[in-house]
């Protein structure tokens, strides 16, 4: 061996090193299979072209459910009342249109994640200095008395009858509606890009980072001088901006909304659809809504009271023994696959 | 400062002044109310009456997130640790929040090459770099413990009080956390909180003891081991120790 | 009596009523929450279950009311071990999010049930001669059925009581809940008060149940319905605390009572107004521990 090669060769503990920073410095690059769920997406435009109106609704959701996984996944915060917040944006875009004759769908959207946003950072402002079950009534008596609000001013509101014959303008004033919903749903997942693309950054960022650390150890993380609060406030904002544009989207694809928009029913499924898929995992939200509004679909058709039953038993299943959802399952069976591979 | 539960004081008159580059040592039975006190300065608990000074400025408004950024840092008596995420995030982490990057929400941590290599020298000063990206809760609790104590440190503090530092790690292992106390910055006031008394006579230059939520007597390693009523204090709890009897572990 | 007096009258005895219904279902939800710190948001499917076994009671096997009301308790009281025994104990190192879930599940699994067997349309149940109609005072009639939940409701805040305050088992509890740690130091067996505490509970719960077919009609949505506001009165009363579910169910029922009264439908309100700003001044509920 030459005298270059022992010093140049690196120590044992430097290339460890070197692979730890390596693996936090390219955590956050998009990796190969991450295109699945959009190439699944784009191809269903193309195999389902009569499910078009369902697959939206999915997107929509899918959209809700990872305003929910923000908070929830990566924060740690259980709330049962996020439905509000799909609800404010549903009845902002309702209501500009109903009210002021304003029709323009884009511009629609990001008032509902101004107004619903606002409505977030106030809610989350007073709330959220609590946890646990005081946090879970907080928030489900406030999203109680929201819908109590809008029945009481019905004509308002239109009631649980609704507002109907919602209908916007073209989008861009070029794109016209179609009956089978095709323009919606390529509205409605383009839309979803650009969120998705929003908290895929928020999560890897230092930011993101610091709400893990909320959800492993809130303690620790005052005792290293985070300010808990202001950064729970914070990405509760986000959450609820973007649950409003879901509900947003709802009524502009749906050109109707009702009241039903705010029901519990609303929050506990996209709780549901999260624990399925996979909490604090980007893509739980896709599997997870995928997979309940599917079987919802398919189920609710045959008996709508076999259908509860059925995703009653599932939860319990689910928390019994795939806590970690469809995502946590598939990590399982990666990690098993390693050991074995490697021994 | 004195703090009370409702009727019980749990501190009582206690009056506790850390010079820069301290090393003291907070000794006492059980009970006797030194977490507490430790909770008092890091701001966990507001006091029932008194005050907290830090470098003349009054910071008893201030709470516990404030005063950590001011410089005061701790250690848990038990593990307080980000136990599903790894070693490196943990300690990325405490450096990100006192350098105010957490506030970033757009760039990916990753980016930041500066916060992970000084992560990274934090590890490798404690012998962690082999454990950066495993998981805090799969590692055994003494090298837990080490992480415990190179979070603390990650935050540069001014003030360090360490709540039994080497607390349930192996005695194979505890040679680790001493030598890291031992090569602590000589600007930092340490406070330590310790039954061992082998650790505390090879640490403390002076030596606070707390009994019953008051202070008992204050002095040098020698004059506390001189003194009869210290011994009568422990004995029957850790007398063994203050004739350096057994050890940890 | 002066019109005032008397709409002031109905308001408190309606209120009463219905705050005694909130009591005896809830205080169950609340010592075993105050316990275990164990979410069980499947409390309302038990005490709908009481319900629906006191219809089949009454109606099928021609028990009377108030024998059923006892027997549904006691099964119910019951089978909620088995439940704890296989399921819940699983869970209560488990995370919130995770308890929530559960017993949310198992919620839908039991109205999708009783939809199955019983169907949907609200069942109502068969009362002795005695318990229908009005029972005169002196100073003016009251609904019989109503005054009947008042004086159980009393009898039971009475017993309970006496239970918790003066007896072994009852400071036991009372310890548990405190600190659960120094509990077991002492040597008190949690886990088996807790299958004890739960039992008893569900039983109760099931007694409300009976109880609110008449008061507040019985479909399979009960379950959940119900269920919002029994965590309501233990999260305002406080988690573990007897006088707190009591407090809590009082003003609870009282306010909401006199809202619909008044404001007919804004009097939904109240309720949770009442809820939110309770919670925003003392988190942990009236009496809770913070």
């Amino acid at each position: 061996m030459a005298a270059s090669d022992i010093m140049n060769a690196p120590t044992a503990s430097e290339s460890a090193r070197e692979r730890a920073a390596q693996y936090i410095v390219s955590r956050h690059r998009f990796r190969p299979t991450e295109a699945l769920p959009w190439l699944f997406a784009i191809a269903a435009y193309f195999i389902f072209p009569d499910r078009m109106t369902f697959a939206n609704q999915v997107a929509i959701m899918i959209m809700f459910a990872l305003s929910l996984d923000l908070i929830l996944g990566y924060a740690g915060i259980v709330t049962l009342g996020h439905a509000a917040f799909f609800g404010i944006g549903a009845y902002t875009v309702a209501l500009m249109l109903a009210r002021f004759g304003w029709t323009e769908p884009i511009s629609g959207l990001f008032a509902a994640a101004i107004v619903t946003g606002f409505f977030g950072f106030i809610l989350g402002w007073f709330t959220l200095r609590y946890r646990g079950l005081t946090l879970i009534m907080l928030t489900l008596a406030t999203a109680i008395m929201l819908q109590e609000t809008g029945n009481l001013r019905s004509d308002i509101s239109g009631g649980y009858d609704g507002l109907p014959g919602l209908t916007f303008k073209p989008l861009f004033g070029v794109f016209n509606y179609d009956l089978y919903g095709h323009v919606y749903y390529l509205y409605t997942m383009a839309v979803l890009v650009v969120v998705f693309f929003l908290v895929r950054r928020i999560v890897y960022s230092p930011f993101g980072q610091a709400l893990t650390g909320i959800r492993e150890n809130v303690r620790r993380m005052h005792a290293v001088g985070s300010p808990v609060h202001r950064r729970l406030v914070t990405v509760y904002t986000i959450s609820a901006a973007i649950a409003g544009v879901a509900g947003a989207l709802f009524t502009q694809t749906n050109a109707y909304v009702t009241l039903t928009v705010f029901d519990f029913d609303n929050s506990a499924k996209v709780m549901v659809m999260l624990i399925l898929g996979g909490t604090g995992r980007l893509y739980g939200a896709f599997i997870g809504a995928i997979i309940y509004l599917v079987l919802e679909d398919g189920l609710s058709k045959f008996s709508p009271t076999f259908w509860q039953f059925g995703i009653g038993l599932l939860l319990v299943l689910a928390v019994l023994f795939a806590p970690r959802g469809v995502l946590g399952l598939f990590e399982n069976a990666a990690a098993y696959l390693s050991k074995r591979f490697k021994s | 400062m004195n703090r009370n539960f409702g009727a019980l004081k749990v501190t009582r008159d206690v009056n506790l002044s850390l010079e820069r580059g301290a090393r003291r040592a907070l000794i006492g039975p059980n009970g006797a109310g030194k977490t507490t006190l430790v909770n008092l300065i890091t701001g966990v608990l507001p006091p029932s009456s008194g005050k907290v000074l830090l470098n003349g400025e009054d910071i008893t408004a201030l709470s516990q997130a404030q005063r950590a950024r001011r410089g005061i840092a701790r250690t848990f008596q038990i593990n307080q640790l980000f136990r599903g995420l790894t070693v490196l995030e943990n300690l990325s982490l405490a450096i990100g929040e006192r350098d105010g990057h957490c506030n970033n929400l757009w760039r990916a941590t990753g980016g930041s090459r500066v916060v992970i290599d000084e992560a990274l020298d934090h590890l490798a000063s404690l012998r962690l770099v082999d454990d950066a990206l495993k998981l805090v809760r799969e590692l055994p609790y003494g090298r837990q413990r080490l992480v415990e104590i190179a979070i603390a440190l990650a935050q540069k503090p001014r003030v360090l009080l360490l709540d039994e530092p080497a607390a349930g790690v192996p005695s194979s292992e505890s040679h680790l956390i001493l030598d890291v106390v031992d090569s602590l910055d000589q600007d930092i006031a340490v406070l330590i909180i310790e039954h061992d008394m082998d650790v505390v006579f090879r640490f403390a230059r002076r030596i606070t003891v707390l009994v019953a939520g008051a202070i008992f007597t204050e002095g040098t390693p020698q004059e506390i081991m001189a003194n009869e009523q210290v011994r009568a204090v422990y004995l029957g709890q850790e007398g063994h120790r203050v004739t350096g009897g057994a050890r940890h572990g | 009596m002066p019109q005032y007096a008397n709409i002031a009258v109905s308001i408190l005895f309606d209120g009463l009523a219905y705050a005694m219904f909130l009591f005896i279902t809830s205080v169950g939800l609340s010592v075993t929450m105050g316990l275990m710190n164990f979410v069980n948001l499947a409390h309302g499917a038990f005490a709908m279950a009481g319900g629906y076994l006191v219809v089949s009671l009454t109606r099928s096997l021609g028990v009377p009311f108030i024998p059923s009301l006892i027997v549904a308790s006691v099964v119910v009281g019951a089978v909620s071990v088995v439940f704890e025994r296989v399921l819940y104990r699983r869970l209560y190192r488990a995370t919130d999010l995770e308890q929530v879930l559960l017993t949310i599940g198992l919620a839908f699994m039991a109205i999708a049930t009783y939809t199955y067997f019983y169907g949907p349309i609200p069942k109502s149940v068969p009362l002795p001669r005695w318990l229908e109609g009005d029972v005169n005072l002196g100073f003016r009639t009251f609904p019989s059925y109503r005054a009947f939940l008042i004086v159980v409701g009393l009898f039971l805040v009475a017993v309970l009581w006496y239970g918790f305050e003066r007896t072994n088992i009852g400071a036991k509890i009372r310890a548990a809940v405190d600190n659960r740690r120094m509990a077991q130091s002492v040597g008190i067996n949690v886990d088996r008060l807790f299958t004890l505490t739960f039992a008893l509970g569900s039983g109760l719960a099931a007694l409300g149940g009976g109880l609110a077919i008449q008061l507040l009609g019985l479909n399979p949505s009960f379950a959940v319905i119900y269920l919002v506001l029994f965590l309501i009165v233990v999260a305002v009363g406080g988690l573990g605390s007897l006088k707190g579910t009591l407090l809590a169910a009082l003003v609870l029922g009282i306010c909401d009572t006199a809202g619909k009264y008044l404001f007919a439908d804004a009097g939904g309100f109240f309720i949770y107004a009442i809820t939110v700003l309770v919670l925003l001044v003392k988190p942990a509920g009236f009496y809770g521990r913070e």
